[in-house]
């Protein structure tokens, strides 16, 4: 029929088309473990979609070409049928089938990745602050601080405590794995692990105000040579943050990379701010409200 | 609406005689659920955040138990003497049920005075809405209730001045009956409010 | 607040607004009193309390709602087009996607929803109105003012800018000081309220109303859909009107609920929403659903395909509905026992989705298809859903949705869920539903226009985004840099609107060619329809049935016409119809309600409480009030009939 084919016809120049545009980037070029476990867990449910459409769309080319009206069936009455038991009840189960063979392994990977990839390697510990619109990264261990990119090392889970200082964010580096949320007053975490040095791209997913498009930051993955030497490099060269640079960073607007050989959790840690029962924990409470980030953006401009 | 609305069934009690009456009466118990749904909102907001209170008081350090009571007996029993209320409605006894309404309006005027009392007594201790998450969550819980009942106040003496201009009709009986289900809905709720808020807040 | 600040400026574009609003207000009040109209908009449909006439001023405002949010995509897709754009700066395109996000939803597909089963479903359970013609009235009021109380937003004190979800704490007086999320929450507020009257009235007709005979399980497919969306309504806009009445106590007041000190929780919010905000999307797409079915028998001319699967269905869908809000954030870290139970309710959606689906393609199956206008809205609907609904499969993979999560990939699925949903429903039905509506039938040369335009337009568009979203795209971003490879298929999604713009345009210029030229329908029943509003006239007269059809079956009116050749109507059998009276009360009320909330969005309290007054005085004059509605007499029934019927 007419409409059948024109939708095959236009199907297939966009599909060509699409195919041409799409680079194998992003969630499609996976770098990491959890990254794959994911594009598996993307790829498998991708099979059995495709299946459901194909299925889906050929049914419906039949039946539109062979019941639609034409002259020849001018005396043609369609059948007062009420339904199929047998059948309704097939195309319940399947369904549920594949429901079922999506959910075992999807609630596997769910489990997987709240846990590192590998237990040979000790995991490294980096807290990320969100922050109108730059990101944060302190390495508590290695006592150092960076600014919109991070360092990692290559081939070792990192875990990455993540928490904002204002609007909810999103901690995505698509190359790695998939994302979690930055909330104030909160800690979540996220493990990622690169398989080999690199440069990925890193960004916030969730929409937190008006430069929210710029809050982009590098993850540079190295040897664990490498990585050791940048540390060390870091801590002889780079200047130290004080509370007053601290502030300035934290007022709301866009930064260049920084680099500084201390972290700013020695006086405040933006993850335990307001949380239960918090009488007697109020000074860092009151560096949140003189610190000035919630100079939002104003309206009209 | 057909012919059917003012189709008169003699066999029913008088606020239900009517197909109209039929039909209000089945929208507000509707009406009801989503004010559960409503209430049930509030409480969850308040059980997630009742231990959040920042630097003001907690629920342990700040309610005040004799008012409570006192509120939470004025209450029950108004709920009481509305059912009378409707009662006397059901005897066909105008008298009674004015006086009853009146008893119940009363009642719950009561209450209002003594919630309105310990919102006052509370914001004297520095303890507003805008003190803390907890704070927020129970005034505007409990004041959500207090909303109510001062609304079914008014609705009441509305009420009574139509029974007195018009008598006991299928109309006003109707309406009548409408306000007891709305007066006794509110009774429920504060239970919730005096067990969830009050006595837990008491405990722990 | 400064007067200079009062009023939206800087912007071209919103200058121009200003001048089109301007003359458009000057255009009306010239043409009506030229025309001398004023005493027929006042008598005939501001004070009507007719569910025809209430249904159809839905709709109205439901395509000029699709026409603002239409323009508001177009601003977009032209900012986005290439990369590192100027076209519209970030804040502009902030307060963009959050007013085509909640117009869209609320403004545009509820009242198009809600429009449609006002004028089809007293007529498809042959009643003469709703259980409550006044509230009804009353509701449409409230819905108009909330949603113009949120559009004049933009134009007066700037628009909300923090999403259609308005997430805290961004949403919350700490990073948005304007009056802009004040509108938001205040005038959700108001037309929530009303939709919350609509379904509680709309489930006491149902319950109630139904001809004599038409047992629940003989109920056509639309009004079943609607029952049941009268439940989720009842269940689930009480959660809004809190959600929304805390946002208001934050940011007017100054309440501590989703802030970021001081004990407030902005996870508090997220959860809030989107309780109400996944039944809310099924609240739009049952009734959709119930379109379809309606549409595709008639079309195929042959009984819906298991109809108990489907009324099974549309209750199991709204059951889980209530269950799977947390996989709208399941990157908010709750832990993957949460995530995995979400997970699986959530695709256990898809199960009686999938019943439903080959439901309607075994309603094709042997049937004899008519392509009408109405049907090629509705058989498009199957494929292109069956692409949103795998892809919301996809991302109710909680593991996977990690990587899909914000990104264009979401986008691409909801759109074609809430599109080839929605929107092609909205369609079909008004396709369908025009001659019931006006007596003419739009043109289906023109309607077949629209319909390719429109559906190619909205696959060029939405398509590309799930590539884009794997290649890491993410939602609401005003602009991208340039190398990320994300450009040509930007520049594909552009073309893609602006069809489905073209489309737009043609269906307006059908809407005006077939008033003036369209085919008359004197028969009522243009389409060999199934159901009892075909048993009525076209447009149907106010009262719609002059005595009460008598139901046998399910296809009610199909069953009528095999038996004895359509509803017959004995002049003796006719009685007096009593009516419910106009009142101008709804539309004042409501006006209070305006007026009331402009004072809450400015904290112009005394305003506020004079807005307030007047809605008690409205409350206190409808309590005292004494009429019963009036009587239409014999005489006068067979008099209309005649002149309603003379083309049969």
């Amino acid at each position: 029929m007419k409409r059948a084919k024109w939708r095959a016809l236009l199907m297939v120049p966009l599909f060509l088309f699409l195919g041409g545009c799409v680079e194998r980037t992003a969630v499609l070029n996976p770098q990491g473990p959890v990254a794959r476990t994911q594009y598996d867990l993307i790829m498998w449910s991708i099979g059995f979609m495709l299946l459901i459409i194909v299925v889906v769309f050929t049914l419906f080319a039949v039946f539109l070409i062979r019941y639609r009206e034409k002259p020849e069936n001018a005396d043609y009455e369609p059948p007062d049928e009420e339904g199929n038991t047998l059948l309704e009840i097939v195309w319940t189960a399947i369904p549920i089938l594949i429901v079922a063979a999506l959910a075992v392994p999807t609630v596997k990977a769910t489990f997987a990745l709240e846990k590192p990839p590998t237990e040979k390697v000790k995991p490294i510990t980096i807290h990320v602050t969100a922050a109108n619109w730059k990101w944060i990264f302190s390495y508590p261990e290695e006592n150092i601080e960076t600014v919109n990119y991070v360092h990692i090392p290559a081939g070792v889970p990192v875990k990455f405590k993540l928490t904002s200082v204002g609007p909810m964010n999103s901690f995505w580096v698509p190359e790695l794995g998939g994302q979690k949320y930055a909330m104030d007053g909160m800690e979540t975490e996220l493990i990622l692990q690169a398989d080999k040095p690199g440069s990925y791209m890193g960004r916030s997913a969730n929409f937190s105000g008006e430069k929210f498009a710029h809050m982009e930051f590098e993850v540079v993955a190295q040897t664990g040579a490498d990585f050791r030497k940048w540390v060390k490099e870091v801590k002889q060269t780079a200047p130290k943050l004080d509370e007053k640079t601290y502030t300035q960073i934290l007022k709301p607007g866009l930064v260049g990379r920084m680099t500084f050989s201390n972290t700013h959790l020695e006086w405040i840690d933006h993850a335990k701010q307001n949380s239960h029962h918090e009488n007697g924990h109020s000074k860092g409470r009151e560096h949140q409200r003189d610190d000035g980030m919630s100079e939002g953006h104003h309206h009209g401009e | 609406m057909g012919e059917a609305a003012h189709r008169y069934d003699e066999t029913m009690p008088l606020e239900y005689r009517t197909q109209e009456s039929r039909l209000n009466i089945l929208g507000f118990w509707i009406f009801l659920g989503a004010e559960v749904a409503l209430f049930a909102t509030l409480f969850a907001t308040y059980l997630v955040l009742f231990q959040r209170t920042g630097s003001g008081p907690t629920a342990g350090e700040l309610f005040e138990v004799k008012d409570v009571l006192i509120e939470t007996l004025l209450l029950l029993t108004s709920s009481f003497t509305c059912g009378l209320a409707i009662f006397e409605m059901r005897r066909g006894r105008m008298s009674g049920l004015i006086a009853w309404l009146l008893v119940t309006l009363l009642l719950g005027a009561g209450f209002i005075t003594f919630e309105l009392r310990e919102f006052i007594h509370y914001v004297h201790e520095g303890a507003t809405m805008q003190t803390s998450a907890f704070l927020s969550s129970f005034f505007v819980l409990v004041g959500t209730h207090g909303a109510h009942v001062s609304l079914g106040i008014a609705w009441m003496i509305l009420i009574i001045i139509q029974l007195l201009q018009r008598g006991l009709t299928a109309k006003t009986a109707r309406k009548v009956f409408i306000v007891s289900l709305y007066w006794h809905f509110l009774d429920v709720v504060w239970i919730f409010i005096f067990t969830l808020v009050y006595l837990l807040g008491m405990v722990i | 607040m400064k007067w200079s600040e009062f009023f939206v400026t800087g912007e071209p574009l919103i200058y121009a607004a200003d001048v089109a609003i301007v003359l458009t207000m000057i255009g009306i009040v010239f043409v009506l009193t030229y025309f001398k109209k004023w005493k027929w908009l006042w008598d005939e449909w501001l004070t009507t309390v007719d569910h025809k006439k209430i249904g159809v001023m839905y709709i109205i405002c439901a395509v000029l709602m699709l026409f603002r949010g239409g323009v508001d995509a177009l601003l977009m897709r032209a900012q986005l087009t290439a990369p590192n754009m100027k076209f519209l700066d970030a804040q502009h395109y902030n307060e963009i996607f959050t007013t085509h996000g909640t117009i869209m939803i609320l403004f545009m597909a509820m009242p198009f929803i809600i429009g449609l089963m006002n004028i089809v479903v007293p007529l498809q359970i042959g009643a003469r109105d709703v259980a409550f013609p006044y509230l009804n009235a009353l509701s449409f009021w409230l819905f108009f003012f909330g949603a113009l109380l949120f559009n004049i937003s933009f134009v007066i004190g700037g628009s909300p800018d923090a999403g259609w979800t308005a997430y805290f704490p961004l949403a919350g007086n700490e990073f948005s000081h304007g009056v802009g999320n004040n509108y938001y929450a205040v005038a959700l507020q108001i037309s929530g309220i009303g939709t919350l009257m609509t379904g509680i009235n709309f489930l006491v007709t149902i319950l109630k109303m139904r001809a004599p005979g038409m047992t629940l399980m003989r109920m056509p497919m639309f009004t079943w859909t609607i029952l049941i969306t009268c439940v989720l309504i009842i269940f689930a806009f009480p959660v809004l009107t809190v959600a929304l009445a805390l946002m208001t106590f934050d940011r007017v007041f100054g309440t501590q609920f989703f802030t970021m000190a001081n004990g407030g929780m902005s996870m508090l919010w997220a959860n809030l929403f989107w309780i109400w905000g996944h039944p809310e999307v099924y609240i739009v797409i049952l009734p959709s659903f119930g379109i379809f079915s309606e549409v595709v028998s008639t079309f195929a001319q042959k009984r819906l395909f298991g109809y108990k699967a489907m009324v099974g269905s549309i209750v199991g869908i709204a059951f889980l509905s209530f269950i799977v809000w947390v996989h709208h954030f399941f990157t908010m870290g709750a832990g993957p026992a949460v995530n995995s139970a979400f997970s699986i309710t959530t695709m256990a959606i898809a199960i009686p989705t999938g019943v439903k689906v080959f439901n309607w393609l075994f309603t094709i199956r042997k049937g004899k298809i008519r392509f009408t206008t109405a049907m090629l809205w509705s058989l498009a609907f199957i494929p292109n859903f069956v692409i949103g609904g795998v892809t919301g499969v996809m991302l109710a993979m909680a593991a996977a949705d990690y990587q899909y999560h914000n990104s264009y990939f979401l986008i691409a699925h909801f759109h074609y869920v809430l599109i080839a949903g929605t929107v092609f429903a909205c369609f079909a039905g008004l396709h369908y539903w025009y001659p019931k509506m006006f007596g003419h039938i739009l043109n289906e040369r023109l309607g077949k226009w629209t319909f390719w335009l429109f559906m190619i337009g909205f696959n060029v568009c939405f398509f590309p985004m799930y590539f884009l979203g794997l290649m890491g795209m993410t939602r609401r971003m005003y602009t991208y840099s340039d190398g990320l490879g994300w450009t040509p298929l930007n520049v594909v999604a552009t073309v893609g609107a602006v069809l489905m713009g073209i489309g737009f345009i043609v269906l307006c210029y059908n809407i005006y060619y077939s008033a003036r030229y369209g085919e008359r329908d004197m028969t009522g029943d243009p389409w060999n329809g199934r159901t009892l509003e075909w048993a009525t006239a076209s447009p149907p007269v106010h009262y719609n049935f002059p005595v009460t059809p008598v139901v046998e079956d399910i296809d009610a009116y199909w069953v009528m016409k095999k038996k004895y050749g359509g509803f017959h109507v004995k002049e003796e059998d006719l009685k007096p119809i009593h009516m419910p009276s106009n009142s101008g009360r709804p539309f004042w009320m409501s006006v209070a309600f305006f007026v009331a909330g402009f004072g809450l969005v400015f904290k112009w309290f005394a305003l506020a409480i004079a807005g307030a007054l007047f809605i008690v005085l409205g409350l206190i004059l409808r309590s005292f009030e004494d009429d019963d509605g009036y009587y239409i007499p014999v005489d006068e029934i067979k008099r209309m009939e005649r002149a309603a019927r003379k083309g049969a």
